[in-house]
């Protein structure tokens, strides 16, 4: 019995972002990373193209952060020095892009500088070739003072920067325009208010294809199926043509599932769950592969053996299926 | 689906005999569009009619069911593509695999290690439900008595692996009456398969090649009058069998394709069980009824039973915790109150922080209809009046010798209106959860 298999003909596609610039484009990377493009639902190749398979991005912070042991270890060594974190991201562990967060600049902690911020940019920007996400420390306030002296830093190189926020995008777009990096653009899983960011940022001229859609992941247990079904929902949009839900999304999947009480709980007080590095390293990994499959196009980890994992399942995942 | 009782009216013989139980035939079909009743009520209703009305009334995909008693699961009946498009009914069932190669005592301790994977978290206990014997010793001795094994040591429902009709009889003679799924008709087995489930009430797994061997084999057992069926490509590439489960899902749903009218079954493959674990995963995410995998670290099925409590979650309710005080640790009368909503995510989350924070508290969810903090607030049901109401009335002035209250940041603002309802003392907390235990440390740290 022949069997005619159901293939969606969707009317537009999802938004491509480039993230890096090489030499010839005025930055100083070995090559740029594409995101999104893809015609059809997450790894279903035999109803349209996925021209740019999802990526992962490692977590470097520019002060010691607070982590559990078990995600600090394999850094062991150059957590107090971002430079060489984010090399032996690149080199050890094959991270495509360095995600890296200014924390030290949080008014509670170290109170960096803008200059001492930017400065942290340009040495990551020198050990590793790959492209670079920036984010900074989460403080509205002292984020519009940091990020446009590291956009003005990064100039040419193209950076992704975060994130902008529904009440507080304007300074961090300007950034954007005058140093012509693109922007992360951070929703509460909440697509209205997400599709509603877009459209406020590309009114202040920022094009479409300079737009990330962060939607908030959260951990495995802890809402996932939040902010998968909204993700679900954003590719739906954008395969019917809604530009305002197009772009491509990124999730930040180390920091959710690493918050996870399941991620930290030690065996000897829950004997029930098993081995506790472990069942992290599975939690990071789940709460990656679930929002593959949900439709993520960077996934911003933390513990090297939860990338190696999610990156072999991407791979199998995109060996052709075409009926 | 949906047919309204008019539909169905028209296909009706209209002799309004009442033999049905209603008194006339539109009454009768009104009954049958509601689901009331059903259409062999009728005693007059001609063929073409029946077929017609059973095709267009079923329900795209069949429900079928594993096991008997406290161990059935029930698979299929899926009615939608997405869960946002109304929300996925029947979770995945995950089966366990174990070897009839084993000797006694490895037996022993492979049921051991399953029977253990129970696990609390978030006030709901999950646990795998099938364990599937797979024949790999190849005699059928060894099958049936693996399985006797495995039907008297755990109390979860039983896939049968064997391709061999003689080697399956043998099982089915010790454990029929456990309805395990019969895995697999193939190309070769499937008249005897059939058989064998059918004059044992079993559910049947057929085993296509690809979807359109499949469909074709479906076709012929039904034709046997078999239909209590789950299906299997026979393809195991993850990225092919997803190709495949979102194509017999969609063909079932969108195009009421009969032959794909029931629920799947996936095996995880993988070099390790870790890679199992993820394979099996994307299966609950897309479409597997059933997935089988012999993971059983604790570490690895925790967090897939965790993706699959949150896959087929309802998103048409908020999930809710009841609205009373809660004791996190060993708590005394001079312990740290905290309010939070009944949301359940919201309550764990805080919940889990005040147990980081080592500090033993009590932790009030108010009835907040299972929304978040801000939410609530925004729509009035964590106003200082509900919440100073909950303070007087759910015994926490009875448990505790001080009169503090931590209230979540976000909502500082009804600090004042809620001293003044509850007479307590309002300390404003952190705005994120996350930020409990150092508050904790630095406020309550004795």
């Amino acid at each position: 019995m022949a069997v005619d298999p159901i293939k969606e003909r969707y009317t537009s596609k999802v938004g491509e972002v480039v993230i890096g610039a090489t030499e010839d484009q005025g930055g100083t990377r070995s090559h740029t990373i594409t995101i999104g493009g893809d015609s059809t639902l997450p790894f279903l190749q035999f109803e349209g193209e996925i021209p740019h398979p999802p990526v992962i991005a490692m977590e470097v912070v520019d002060v010691e952060p607070d982590w559990n042991e078990d995600v600090k270890k394999p850094f062991a060594g150059v957590l107090q020095d971002p430079a060489a974190w984010a090399r032996k991201c690149v080199d050890e562990f094959g991270a495509d892009l360095i995600y890296l967060k200014l924390d030290g600049a949080n008014p509670d902690g170290e109170d960096k500088t803008p200059e001492q911020c930017a400065k942290t940019v340009e040495e990551v920007l020198k050990a590793v070739k790959v492209p670079l996400i920036v984010v900074g420390c989460g403080d509205a306030d002292k984020d519009n003072e940091v990020m446009p002296t590291v956009a003005e830093a990064g100039a040419g190189e193209n950076l992704l920067l975060g994130t902008a926020e529904e009440d507080n995008y304007k300074t961090l777009t300007a950034a954007c325009m005058v140093h012509k990096h693109s922007i992360i653009a951070l929703s509460p899983i909440d697509i209205n208010i997400c599709k509603q960011l877009n459209i406020l940022i590309s009114e202040m001229n920022l094009p479409l294809d300079r737009i990330v859609i962060d939607p908030t992941a959260a951990a495995l247990g802890y809402g996932i199926e939040y902010v998968y079904s909204i993700m679900e929902r954003i590719r739906l949009g954008a395969l019917q043509g809604d530009k305002m839900l197009s772009m491509p999304v990124i999730c930040t999947v180390g920091y959710e599932a690493w918050r996870a009480k399941e991620a930290n709980a030690p065996e000897d007080e829950f004997p029930g769950w098993g081995d506790q590095e472990e069942r992290a390293i599975m939690w990071e990994t789940l709460t990656a592969t679930t929002l593959l499959q949900a439709g993520a196009h960077v996934l911003v980890m933390r513990h090297p053996e939860a990338v190696r994992l999610t990156r072999k399942n991407l791979q199998e995942l995109l060996v052709p299926n075409k009926f | 689906m949906g047919l309204t009782g008019l539909d169905i009216y028209k296909q009706l013989p209209k002799k309004n005999c009442g033999e049905c139980g209603p008194p006339t035939c539109l009454a009768f079909a009104m009954a049958l569009a509601s689901g009331k009743t059903e259409l062999s009520a009728c005693p007059y209703v001609s063929e073409e009619a029946k077929e017609a009305l059973e095709s267009a009334s079923a329900p795209p995909i069949k429900l079928v069911k594993v096991g008997t008693g406290d161990r059935e699961i029930q698979l299929g009946d899926e009615q939608v593509l997405f869960r946002h498009e109304k929300t996925f009914y029947h979770p995945t069932g995950v089966a366990i695999s174990v070897s009839d190669a084993l000797d006694e005592d490895e037996l022993q301790a492979r049921l051991d290690t399953i029977n253990g994977l129970v696990f609390d978290r978030v006030g709901q206990q999950y646990r795998v439900d099938l364990v599937a014997i797979t024949n790999e010793s190849g005699d059928a001795a060894n099958f049936a008595r693996t399985a006797r094994t495995v039907a008297g040591k755990t109390n979860l429902a039983l896939v049968l692996v064997a391709l061999d009709p003689v080697v399956m009889r043998a099982a089915l003679s010790e454990v029929a009456d456990q309805k395990p799924l019969l895995y697999a008709a193939n190309n070769d087995n499937y008249e005897e398969m059939t058989q064998l489930a059918s004059e044992n009430g079993c559910p049947l797994a057929v085993l296509g090649d690809g979807l359109d061997g499949l469909a074709e084999l479906v076709q012929k057992i039904v034709d046997l009058g078999y239909k209590e069926l789950v299906l299997d490509t026979g393809n195991r590439e993850i990225s092919r069998v997803l190709a495949d489960l979102t194509q017999i899902r969609r063909l079932a749903i969108k195009k009421r394709f009969r032959p794909f009218g029931y629920p799947t079954i996936a095996f995880a493959q993988g070099e390790n069980t870790r890679d199992e674990t993820i394979q099996a995963a994307a299966f609950v995410a897309k479409y597997a009824s059933v997935v089988v995998t012999s993971a059983s670290g604790k570490h690895e099925i925790m967090p897939l039973l965790t993706v699959r409590a949150n896959i087929f979650t309802d998103p048409q309710k908020p999930i809710q915790v009841e609205p009373k005080v809660y004791q996190v640790g060993e708590v005394a009368p001079d312990s740290p109150v905290y309010v939070t909503t009944n949301f359940s995510l919201t309550y764990f989350s805080v919940e889990g922080e005040v147990e980081a924070s080592k500090v033993p508290s009590y932790i009030l969810a108010i009835d907040t209809d299972g929304t978040s903090v801000l939410t609530a607030w925004a729509a009035g049901k964590f106003s200082g009046e509900i919440v100073g109401e909950f303070v007087k009335s759910c015994g926490i002035e009875e448990k505790v010798n001080h009169r503090e209250i931590v209230i979540p940041g976000h909502v500082a603002v009804i600090s004042g209106k809620l001293e003044e309802a509850s007479g307590w003392k309002v300390i404003v907390g952190p705005r994120e959860a996350a930020g409990i235990p150092s508050f904790a440390r630095s406020r309550f740290a004795s």
